[in-house]
Formats: structure tokens, sequence, C-alpha cells
């Protein structure tokens, strides 16, 4: 329930004047137990490099492992819809990062396994120039790492 | 309230496979407009799937997933019929929940 409140005071110090306290409104309703959100991780999203993002995840050197299959197209003629599929062997799969090394904000998405959810996940990723998608995997309490080229021959930034 | 998701859901040897397509601007806030103002940071940052009250998978987005996210997991359990709720918030605070029915 803690959880709840937070939000709820997050989201008051957030909207301000009716259209935001209707809002506001709005998603009490949807404020039923277990359904808040957890924290976003500001500065892993503000990451301007791969180390950078990595320390904000509190993540060490991970290993490259060959148990991470990303699937990424080698060269994507539109930079802002490149699809990502990270499927990964490794057992117990408890959360799957997404990284293009050369965005201006490196971190792109970050996923979160609970039990009983598969090791695998896509998604859609901008890139604004030829660079690294990197995936990293937490299994078993151990990160692991992944990464492939994909070249850009026209941004996704700026259009 | 943002504009509905679209959302497959189908079951198949006791594992579920999930299918959003979300409709959402994904604005990075380093885009300028013809005229050099910048384009104000607009994103999905949470995202959160339910089957039956139980959370799937939680997802927490930056800058950089495209406009109109898709995002395809999957879950073991679930039977026809029963029912997978999505949820997304972005950086204004603003929500949207849809759900759809597991198909075979």
């Amino acid at each position: 329930m803690n959880r709840d409140i937070d939000l709820e005071r997050r989201k008051a110090l957030k909207t301000g004047g009716g259209i935001g306290l209707m809002a506001l409104f709005g998603a009490l309703g949807l404020l039923q137990p277990g359904k808040a959100f957890a924290e976003w991780n500001k500065t892993a999203f503000s990451s301007k490099s791969m180390d950078e993002a990595l320390a904000a995840l509190g993540v060490e050197k991970p290993d490259n492992s060959d148990a991470i299959k990303l699937t990424v197209p080698e060269i994507a003629e539109n930079g802002s819809v490149v699809p990502v599929t990270v499927a990964c062997t490794l057992a117990n799969v408890q959360q799957i990062s997404i990284f293009v090394d050369k965005n201006p904000n490196v971190l792109a998405a970050n996923f979160t396994f609970p039990q009983g959810t598969e090791g695998i996940v896509t998604t859609r990723v901008k890139m604004g120039q030829t660079a690294n998608v990197v995936a990293l995997v937490k299994a078993d309490g151990k990160f692991y790492r992944a990464a492939r080229e994909v070249k850009v021959t026209a941004g996704g930034c700026g259009g | 309230m943002g504009n509905p998701m679209k959302i497959r859901a189908s079951v198949k040897d006791g594992v579920t496979e999930v299918k959003v397509l979300m409709q959402h601007e994904m604005e990075t806030g380093l885009r300028k407009e013809a005229d050099g103002t910048l384009v104000p940071a607009w994103f999905i940052t949470e995202v959160k799937a339910q089957h039956q009250g139980r959370t799937v998978l939680e997802a927490q987005y930056g800058q950089s997933i495209s406009k109109n996210p898709y995002l395809l997991f999957r879950f073991k359990g679930g039977a026809v019929g029963e029912k997978v709720t999505v949820t997304w918030m972005d950086n204004k605070g603003d929500t949207r929940t849809d759900e759809a029915a597991i198909a075979a």
C-alpha cells in the first residue's frame, strides 16, 4: 500500500491545475493494490555512456554470453524503428536491459521478469547513427551481455 | 488518457504470448521544430502487464524507444478467456490501461 501512496504523492507533485487534478483522479481509479509502478531510474536513463549506465544500474563488468540471442537487423534503413529481440536460454532470467551505445541517452529499456515469465522480449528502438545494440541480462543474480552492430543509413533523431 | 493499445494474447503449449502496440509519440526532447524550438520530451516511462491480477512483466522505457512502442513477451500459464491487462505511464503522469482476453 505504501507504494500506492508514494505514486499518488508523486503524481500530485507532477500535476497541477484543473486538468492535472482530473488526471490525478483518473489515475486514482486505477490504483488498486499491486498496480503501483516501480520507480523510474532517472540516473540510468539519463546516462550518456555505457559505463555510466552500467554504474547507474549497479552492474560490474558483465561477461559476454552465448546464451543470449540478440536479434537485430544488420542494416537499418530507418533508424527511427529498429526491431530488437533478446531471447536467452539462461535459467531464472530476472532482468533484461537494452542499450544503444551511440544514442544521446544510451539506455533504451529495462524489463523486469517475475517468476514464470520467459526470458524473451521484443521491442523497437530509435538509433541516431550506426551503433552497437547491447543486451544486458540478469539471470540467477549474475549479469551477462551480448552486443551486435546495426548500420543505420538514415538516423532516427530529428527525422 | 492516451489512445487505446492493441493487445493480442494467445496461449499455446502452456505458454501465453502477448503482443502489445501502444500509441504514443515518444518525443525524445532532443528534436527541433523547423523554427529551431525544441520539442519537449514526452515518452512512456513505465509499462506493467498483469495476468489475472498477477504481474507478468514490468518495463521502464527511455527516450530511445520508438514511436508507438511495440512489445512482445511470454509467460507460463494462462488459459483461453483469461484477461491480460497492460498499463503504461508517461513522463507527464498520463496513464492508460487496456485489457484483452487470451485466445487459443
